[in-house]
């Protein structure tokens, strides 16, 4: 027992140590294409840190992190929800899977950056453009996540829940929901760094507000540290959602998978 | 090819054991797996209390169709089912433990289709595991941790948990070696002696059929029928490696059995 929880520890902070190594070598190719370039094309990586430090320090800076933060999970919350429903659904009914197709096709077919321009003309400013931008853009993946779950399910092992007459909601969450996961995660993980990045790009032609909007300042000022600094902010965030719930949540969905 | 006009042959006449209650009773007049392929013809079956029946039959004569007809999973397209069993059991062909959870609770899944508590059912299935052989450290394993032949084994753990009055195997044997399939034959004769447990089984291997049953159909395809029931002479306890080689042979002396199995001249190994 205390073996495996060692063990577990050091592969942890190994895998920790992988994601650190990668950091410092992005910020050493950086430092490469600054002194070769010059600082107009990209600043010098303490520039862009030191910036950050100020732009956070900034009551603004926070409050814009948060407002993005705020609009890429409220995007993501509403997709998931919507699609693992519908996904779901349409993996148990043939009917409703045709029928999601078509609106499938044209959430997948229509561009990001039309849905903003339509986003604009009917929510307007606000909140609800960068929202509704990552609700239509993730809920694609998700529903095939979900609807590829219950569709490549093993049927044998229903036929045994259903030989032993386990009640139909424990035969749900005990024999499909976890082969549903397995299937849904990744397109999961996948949705949530798509939702961080559509975010701001929604945010930068349509907000006032949040990270989006800063770069668009940044743009205005052709300031590169602030845009670097801000890049730094999102990716920044994103490897922090990832450890802190993307991974721990993997590693319980996932656990019996790894036992060796 | 068989001929389906020739009568049914029966070694022994049946009469002896007629006293005992009927558990199953499935009489199929027609089975379409789709509109246009007949699976089944009309074959009919009773199984007694207490009672072990194979059948046997070459691979895809649609003997696993009649076992799922009889276990209930699926309906025939015309005929009748009826059993009086209170709780019944499959043990298919594959282990089908779950594999994201632990040995002991796939034992005790097949139990949350009765009306018992988490710690009755816990209590009951660690009951049977160590009945089984299993140890406390094998328990906590997944199924992916285990050999072949103890994810069988658990398999029919997780069957017998539920106390079955009336008992499926479907070729659940096959993969495992010698030795373990012993263990597991052991098992179910144990469970069907000590609790009057009936036991239908589905198998391709001859000699399986005879070391097990009080009756063997014998199953010919297209469309599945029963060609021949054929009564096993000796009692359980004395059935040994040699006379059991001997009831093959009287079996197969049957020609159409034997063409049935392409075992025509079978002294002849390869």
């Amino acid at each position: 027992m205390i073996h495996h929880m060692l063990s577990t520890l050091m592969s942890k902070l190994w895998s920790g140590w992988g994601t650190l190594a990668g950091v410092f070598l992005i910020f050493a190719l950086w430092q490469v294409g600054f002194e070769t370039f010059g600082s107009l094309v990209l600043p010098a990586p303490l520039e862009a840190l030191s910036r950050l430090v100020d732009l956070v320090a900034l009551p603004s800076g926070l409050e814009y992190i948060l407002i993005t933060a705020k609009r890429a999970f409220a995007g993501f919350l509403l997709a998931s929800a919507f699609g693992i429903f519908f996904g779901l659904i349409a993996g148990w009914s043939n009917t409703l899977s045709l029928l999601c197709k078509p609106f499938i096709t044209v959430a997948l077919g229509v561009p990001p950056i039309a849905w903003i321009v339509l986003a604009l003309l009917w929510f307007g400013g606000d909140d609800g453009t960068p929202i509704f931008t990552v609700f239509i853009s993730t809920i694609p993946l998700i529903f095939a996540g979900a609807l590829q779950g219950v569709r490549m399910r093993e049927k044998e092992l229903d036929e045994m829940a259903q030989s032993f007459h386990v009640p139909l909601v424990q035969r749900f969450w005990q024999v499909q929901a976890p082969q549903i996961v397995s299937y849904l995660f990744p397109a999961w993980a996948t949705a949530l760094g798509l939702s961080w990045k559509v975010v701001v790009m929604a945010e930068l032609l349509s907000s006032t507000r949040g990270i989006g909007a800063g770069l668009a300042e940044a743009r205005v000022n052709i300031d590169t540290a602030s845009t670097m600094a801000w890049i730094v902010v999102v990716v920044g965030l994103l490897l922090v959602i990832e450890g802190t719930l993307l991974n721990p949540v993997k590693d319980y969905v996932e656990g019996w998978k790894h036992a060796e | 090819m068989l001929n389906d006009a020739a009568p049914l042959l029966s070694v022994v006449p049946s009469g002896a054991a007629d006293t005992k209650p009927t558990v199953l009773s499935v009489s199929v007049e027609d089975h379409l797996y789709h509109p246009l392929q007949q699976t089944l013809a009309p074959s009919a079956l009773e199984l007694k209390k207490g009672e072990v029946v194979s059948i046997i039959g070459p691979s895809g004569c649609g003997k696993s169709t009649f076992l799922r007809i009889a276990a209930g999973l699926i309906e025939a397209s015309s005929g009748k089912t009826s059993s009086t069993a209170d709780r019944t059991a499959i043990l298919f062909q594959e282990h089908r433990l779950l594999p994201w959870k632990s040995l002991l609770n796939n034992i005790s899944f097949g139990l949350q289709g009765q009306k018992l508590s988490k710690f009755q059912r816990m209590k009951k299935a660690r009951a049977v595991a160590y009945a089984m052989g299993f140890t406390e450290d094998d328990l906590i394993k997944y199924p992916s941790e285990l050999s072949g032949g103890m994810r069988q084994r658990g398999a029919l753990a997780r069957a017998l948990a539920v106390e079955p009055d009336l008992l499926f195997l479907d070729e659940p044997f096959s993969a495992l070696d010698i030795g373990r399939r012993r263990d597991l034959y052991r098992l179910v004769l144990h469970e069907v002696d000590k609790k009057q447990c009936s036991v239908l089984m589905v198998t391709h291997d001859v000699t399986e059929a005879l070391a097990l049953s009080d009756r063997v159909l014998v199953m010919a395809p297209d469309p599945g029928h029963f060609a021949k029931e054929y009564e096993v002479p000796l009692a359980r306890s004395e059935r040994t490696r040699q006379n059991l080689l001997e009831l093959e042979a009287s079996l197969l002396a049957d020609d159409r059995i034997a063409q049935l199995f392409n075992m025509s001249n079978w002294e002849q190994l390869v």
